[in-house]
C-alpha cells in the first residue's frame, strides 16, 4: 500500500513535470527533427546547437538579468528590513494603516503600474535603463518583503531586545546587531523571492526596457520567439538556462520556499 | 498555521508610557524609507495612470505635457468599443475556469500528499517547479507543445485518433489553451496552501470520526471539507485577485488573439498602451483602471474574510 502511493506519486509528478521535460527535450532536438511528426520523445540524436546559440547570443541578456535581480534584492532589503523592524517591534502609531496599504499594494495589476511608470520614466529619462527597471521590479517584492519580515520579526522574543537595551544599545544598534542576525532565515527567504521575481519579470521589461541597450533574459526569449526563423531548440535552451535560478532556489532553499508560499506568497 | 500575512502592527502588548514621543520618532524614522517609496513608486504611478485615463495623450504630448483634458471620454470610448464585451467575458471565463481547476486539482493533490509516504516530501517539492519557473519559460514551452503541426499535444491526440486541434490559431481554442497553461502554473500554489491547511487539522478529529464509523468519503465531506473552509476561502480569494491580472501567459502564447479570441482586460490594456505603433495611452489606462477596481473589490473581500478568521 505504501509503495502503491509512491508509485502513484511518481506518476503524478511525471505528468505534472512533463512540460519541463519537454522543454529540455526540445532544447536538444536538431532543427531537422523539429518538425517531425510524431516528435521524438527522447533526444537520442541530440545536438548542443541550441546551447551554442545561448552562449553566442544570450550572455548579455543573462548578465543584465543578474544585475537587475541583485539590484532588486539590495533595494528590497534596504527598504523592507527597517520598516519591518519598526512595524514588528517599535509600535508606530498608524502602523496598522501602513500594513493595510501594503496588502492592497500587492494586488495592483502589473500592467497598471507599468503604464504609470512609463509616463514617469519617459519624462525623467529613466526609460530603457537598468536602474529604472530595478526600481520597477522592486515594486513586485517590497510589500511582500515588509509583510513577511514583520511576521517573522514579531516572533523575536521581547527579552532579547530588552537585554540589548539594558546593555545600553539604542534602537539602531539593537536593529543591526540583534534583529538582523536573528532574522537571517527570513531575510534569505525574502531575497530569494525578490531575485526570482525580478529575474522572471516580463511586463516591466517589455514596457520599460523595450528599447534599452541592456535587456533582461525574459526579453531575450521574447525576441527569439518573435523572430521568424523559429529556432525552437535555441528558444528552449534559453528557457532552460533561464530556469536555473528557480531550480537552484528549489534545491538549496526548499524549506524557505515552502515557508514563503504558506506565508501568503504572491506571484503575478 | 499561517496562510497569509497579517498586519502585525496590531501585536497585542503593553503599551509603554515611558517610551513616548522619542519612541515614535524612532519608529517612523525606520518606516520613512518605505513610506517615501510607496508614495513615489506606488501612489504616483497610480495617480499618473488615472491622469492618463482622463486626458488625450499622444507620444508627443507625453513629452510636452500638454495633453488636452478629456474627462471620462476615454472610459466612454472603452465601454463603446467592440472589444469590451468579449474582453470582459474572456476575463471572467479565464478567471473562473482557471480557479475551479486549480483549486480542485490542488485540493486532490493536497489530500494525496497529506499522509506522508516514501518520497512524498521530495515529490511535493517537485510540484513547486511550475510555479517557480519564469512565466515566459512556461508560456513558450506550452506554445510549442500546443503547436498545431509539430506540437506534442496534437501528436498524442493523433495517437488516440483525435484530429489535430489548432490550439493557438483557432478562435475557438485559443482561450482554452491559455487557460490550460494557467491552470498548470497555478496548481502548486493551491497545493501548498491547502496542504498546510490540512496539516493544521488535528489528527484527533479524524480518530474520533473513525471511531464513529465514518468511511473515507464521509470523513472528507463531514470533517476535512468544513474544517478546511477558512483556508479554502483565502486560497480562492487570493487566486481571484492574482488570476484577474494574469498578463504574461496570454500575451506570450496568443497576444490575445487570434482576432481577440483570448483578449482579457489585462492584455487589452497592454495592447492599447504598448502593442500598437500608435499607442492610445488614454483608453489603455482606462481599461487598466477598470481592472484595478475589479481586483480591489475581491482584494477587500479577501482582507475582510482574513481579518474575521484572525479574530475567531
Amino acid at each position: 500500500m505504501r509503495h502503491l502511493k509512491t508509485v502513484l506519486g511518481l506518476v503524478l509528478t511525471a505528468v505534472m513535470l512533463f512540460p519541463v521535460y519537454w522543454m529540455i527535450n526540445v532544447s536538444f532536438t536538431r532543427d531537422t527533427a523539429m518538425r517531425k511528426s510524431p516528435p521524438d520523445l527522447l533526444p537520442l540524436d541530440g545536438t548542443l546547437d541550441g546551447y551554442r546559440d545561448v552562449l553566442d547570443q544570450q550572455l548579455p541578456y543573462l548578465g543584465t538579468s543578474l544585475v537587475v535581480g541583485l539590484g532588486t534584492v539590495a533595494l528590497t532589503l534596504l527598504l523592507a528590513a527597517p520598516a519591518a523592524y519598526s512595524l514588528a517591534k517599535l509600535r508606530p502609531r498608524g502602523g496598522g494603516v501602513l500594513s493595510f496599504v501594503l496588502l492592497i499594494a500587492q494586488m495592483i495589476p502589473g500592467i497598471i503600474m507599468a503604464m504609470g511608470f512609463y509616463a514617469i520614466f519617459l519624462s525623467t529619462g529613466v526609460l530603457n535603463t537598468v536602474p529604472g527597471l530595478i526600481v520597477a521590479d522592486s515594486t513586485l517584492a517590497v510589500p511582500f518583503a515588509v509583510l513577511i519580515l514583520t511576521t517573522f520579526m514579531s516572533g523575536i522574543p521581547e527579552e532579547l531586545l530588552q537585554a540589548a537595551r539594558v546593555d545600553g544599545a539604542g534602537v539602531v544598534r539593537t536593529f543591526v546587531s540583534i534583529v538582523l542576525p536573528v532574522s537571517r532565515n527570513s531575510l534569505i527567504t525574502v531575497s530569494l523571492f525578490a531575485f526570482l521575481w525580478a529575474w522572471s519579470d516580463f511586463i516591466f521589461a517589455s514596457t520599460l526596457d523595450q528599447g534599452g541597450d541592456h535587456q533582461p533574459i525574459t526579453l531575450g526569449i521574447y525576441h527569439y520567439i518573435g523572430n521568424n526563423n523559429q529556432e525552437w531548440n535555441a528558444i528552449m535552451a534559453t528557457a532552460v538556462v533561464a530556469s536555473i535560478p528557480a531550480t537552484v532556489l528549489l534545491v538549496i532553499a526548499q524549506r524557505y520556499v515552502a515557508a514563503g508560499v504558506t506565508a501568503g506568497a504572491v506571484k503575478d | 498555521m499561517q496562510t497569509s500575512v497579517r498586519p502585525a502592527a496590531a501585536t497585542p502588548g503593553v503599551r509603554r508610557a515611558a517610551r513616548g514621543r522619542s519612541g515614535q520618532w524612532a519608529a517612523w524614522a525606520f518606516l520613512a524609507p518605505v513610506v517615501l517609496y510607496l508614495l513615489v513608486f506606488y501612489a504616483y504611478p497610480l495617480y499618473r495612470n488615472v491622469e492618463l485615463s482622463l486626458r488625450n495623450y499622444t507620444v508627443r504630448s507625453f513629452v510636452q505635457g500638454d495633453a488636452p483634458f478629456a474627462g471620462f471620454g476615454n472610459y466612454a470610448k472603452v465601454f463603446a468599443d467592440a472589444t469590451f464585451g468579449p474582453a470582459l467575458w474572456h476575463t471572467v471565463v479565464f478567471t473562473l475556469v482557471s480557479l475551479a481547476f486549480q483549486f480542485t486539482i490542488g485540493l486532490a493533490l493536497a489530500l494525496f500528499f497529506s499522509k506522508s509516504f516514501r518520497l512524498s516530501a521530495t515529490l511535493r517539492a517537485l510540484f513547486l517547479v511550475p510555479w517557480l519557473l519564469p512565466l515566459i519559460v512556461s508560456a513558450s514551452t506550452w506554445s510549442w507543445m500546443l503547436n498545431s503541426d509539430s506540437g506534442v499535444v496534437n501528436a498524442a491526440l493523433g495517437w488516440l485518433g483525435i484530429g489535430p486541434v489548432n490550439w493557438l490559431t483557432s478562435p475557438d481554442w485559443a482561450l482554452w489553451s491559455v487557460i490550460i497553461a494557467n491552470i498548470w502554473i497555478g496548481i502548486p500554489f493551491n497545493l501548498v496552501v491547502l496542504y498546510s491547511g490540512l496539516q493544521a487539522i488535528p489528527a484527533a478529529v479524524y480518530e474520533a470520526a473513525a471511531l464513529d464509523g465514518a468511511n473515507g468519503w464521509q470523513r472528507f465531506w463531514r470533517v476535512t471539507f468544513p474544517l478546511l473552509r477558512p483556508v479554502s476561502a483565502i486560497t480562492i480569494l487570493l487566486g481571484l485577485v492574482y488570476t484577474l491580472k494574469v498578463f504574461d501567459i496570454i500575451w506570450i502564447m496568443t497576444k490575445g488573439g487570434p482576432s481577440g479570441a483570448s483578449t482579457t482586460f489585462a492584455t487589452w490594456s497592454y495592447r492599447l498602451g504598448f502593442g500598437n505603433l500608435v499607442p492610445s495611452f488614454g483608453p489603455g489606462a482606462a481599461v487598466g483602471n477598470l481592472l484595478i477596481v475589479m481586483a480591489l473589490v475581491f482584494g477587500l473581500v479577501y482582507i475582510r474574510v482574513q481579518r474575521r478568521q484572525a479574530l475567531t
